[in-house]
């Protein structure tokens, strides 16, 4: 190892302790964007001694930096909040497509390899490709450009089954002679864009958020693979922090769904509709004029907002904010209980919510929450349904049954938001619009907002 | 006994980031997810580190579309990401005019 080989690691040394700090600055919201920068920091230098190898094409490095960093900075700041979700699929599936590439272009250059390294540049091909293709059959559902439903045909499991197998054997041939299996090799990685196509469409888009999760951390797995193959630390580490954060998300993802990951990724979900609230509901649906829920907010002393996604899509967080900042100016204290799930991602409400102003610290989580909505007084719920449907926590036979939700119907009064009687996402009635503190305030969520906001000025 | 030291950092990695990880608030999930998303991006690193001038073309076009691809990932991630931490704002920052 010369002199210049080892300066090079030391910087990725220092590189890694970045990542980690930056990583561990985002503990608090206060402290998260400093820590962002920290994170690009560290991966600056990591990019800048790189450079510093010997004999690098640095004709072709400046035209793939200049033209990714244009698309990058573009796509970054021209993006809408509400569609996060696409672009961090689409993101993720870039990194996993680089992985891909690189084990490819390793191999080319040198396809003696042993074992060993032949095994990881497999998985580095086969996992990058999932994630590539499997991300932008994600982005396709998320964006709309193509059905968000499940994809379901008979023998899928099977189907599958059959590819991963495939996937597996041609692995272990290309492990035990690279030098002579280059079509081997292409064979792998058309096997693992297959894959990642349909494994992704069986899943609906209501399971979109775990998906993603999972997608970014298998987008680390495949960056740890690739530095597997070309012996370097620094993508080992990195690689494995994003792993291991995927895999926390997922899994808080999975749990605020209460499925487990394997029923998300093969139940197909959301395909067919179920036959689901088959118990009659007891009690009436009291609707409310924006006067009435006026009057009940006027005299609350604590107001919790309970947003859903249906916010988003009306468009309504800039006035749901206008109208939380005018109750405030009332005395009444206002915070936004938010659902792990309330969003296309984890945590996209609160993304949303924060760009419309709202203060970092009146986002409470559903855990903070639940234990004290006895004392709330009234909980305004906008866009969202399955997340505070009372069935999961009553009815065994509910398909929802299990699920943690915001106990918003044991605060005092419940004020809904909704456009109509319609059942939500999954098609489940909710029998939170049948409780006897349940008000209905019908309409569109901005339009009905609005009113609200409208009321308290003219007061 | 080169494959082991590297596994053996990638386990030690693996656990660092669980640890790390599991303490930020679920506010944040996004920012985080999009900001581990820019990490993803390393692959960068390994792109131009094979991307030399001896190479032969197919292994120059495959190294050049991955470092493009790869430095969106870098670039968009930290710049998306860093879009949304700047939106965090409390109260008394003048979060809220």
């Amino acid at each position: 190892m010369n002199s210049m080989t080892l300066f090079i690691n030391f910087a990725y040394v220092i590189s890694a302790g970045l990542f980690i700090f930056g990583l561990k600055m985002l503990s608090s919201p206060a402290t998260a964007r400093r820590g962002n920068m920290l994170s690009a920091l560290g991966m600056l230098l990591a990019i800048v001694v790189t450079l510093f190898n010997a004999g690098l094409d640095y004709k072709w490095i400046l035209v793939g930096v200049i033209i990714g960093s244009v698309i990058g900075l573009v796509a970054a700041y021209k993006v809408q909040m509400t569609s996060m979700p696409e672009m961090v699929a689409l993101f993720n599936g870039f990194g996993g497509i680089a992985s891909l590439l690189l084990a490819w272009g390793e191999y080319h250059q040198h396809p003696e390899l042993s074992v060993f390294i032949a095994l990881v540049t497999f998985l580095s091909a086969f996992i990058g490709g999932i994630t590539f293709s499997g991300s932008m059959i994600a982005f396709g559902k998320l964006a709309e450009m193509m059905p968000s439903k499940a994809i379901i045909f008979s023998g899928q499991h099977i189907v599958n089954g059959a590819i991963l197998l495939a996937a597996l054997i041609s692995g272990v041939i290309f492990a035990m002679n690279p030098a002579s299996s280059y079509a081997i090799f292409l064979v792998i990685v058309v096997v693992a864009l297959l894959f990642g196509v349909t494994s992704v469409i069986p899943i609906g888009g209501a399971d979109m958020p775990v998906v993603i999760s999972l997608l970014n951390s298998y987008s680390g797995l495949a960056a740890c693979a690739a530095g597997f193959v070309i012996n370097n630390n620094i993508l080992i580490v990195a690689g494995a922090l994003v792993g291991a954060s995927g895999i926390i998300l997922t899994n808080i993802m999975c749990k605020a769904m209460n499925r487990s990951l394997a029923n998300v990724l093969f139940s197909g979900f959301g395909a067919t509709t179920q036959a689901a609230g088959s118990a009659e509901q007891e009690g009436e649906i009291k609707p409310a004029t924006a006067e009435d829920v006026f009057y009940i907010l006027e005299a609350a002393d604590s107001v919790a907002f309970v947003p859903g996604y249906g916010l988003a899509v009306a468009q309504a967080q800039h006035v749901v904010q206008e109208l939380g900042e005018l109750l405030e100016a009332n005395g009444t204290e206002v915070s936004y209980a938010i659902h792990p799930v309330a969003g296309r991602m984890p945590g996209h409400m609160n993304v949303l919510l924060a760009e419309a102003n709202v203060s970092y610290d009146q986002l409470v989580e559903m855990d903070d929450i639940n234990p004290r909505m006895d004392s709330i007084d009234v909980c305004v719920v906008i866009g969202a349904n399955d997340v505070v449907n009372p069935a999961a926590l009553e009815d065994e036979s509910s398909p929802i049954y299990g699920m943690p939700i915001i106990e918003t119907h044991r605060a005092k009064t419940v004020i809904v938001l909704k456009r109509s009687m319609n059942p939500g996402f999954a098609g489940i009635q909710n029998a939170l619009f049948f409780y006897p503190n349940t008000r209905m305030y019908f309409g569109d969520a901005k339009a009905s907002i609005q009113a609200l906001v409208a009321e308290f000025k003219s007061d | 006994m080169e494959a082991v030291f590297l596994t053996f950092v990638f386990v030690l990695s693996i656990f660092l980031g669980f640890e790390l990880i599991s303490k930020v608030p679920s506010t944040l999930h996004t920012p985080l997810m999009s900001g581990s998303n820019a990490i993803s991006g390393i692959t960068m690193i390994g792109s131009l580190a094979s991307l030399k001038a001896d190479n032969m073309t197919v292994a120059v076009i495959l190294g050049t579309l991955a470092v493009t691809f790869a430095t969106i990932n870098v670039v968009g991630g930290y710049a998306v990401t860093n879009r949304m931490l700047e939106m965090f704002k409390k109260k008394d920052e003048g979060g809220a005019k």
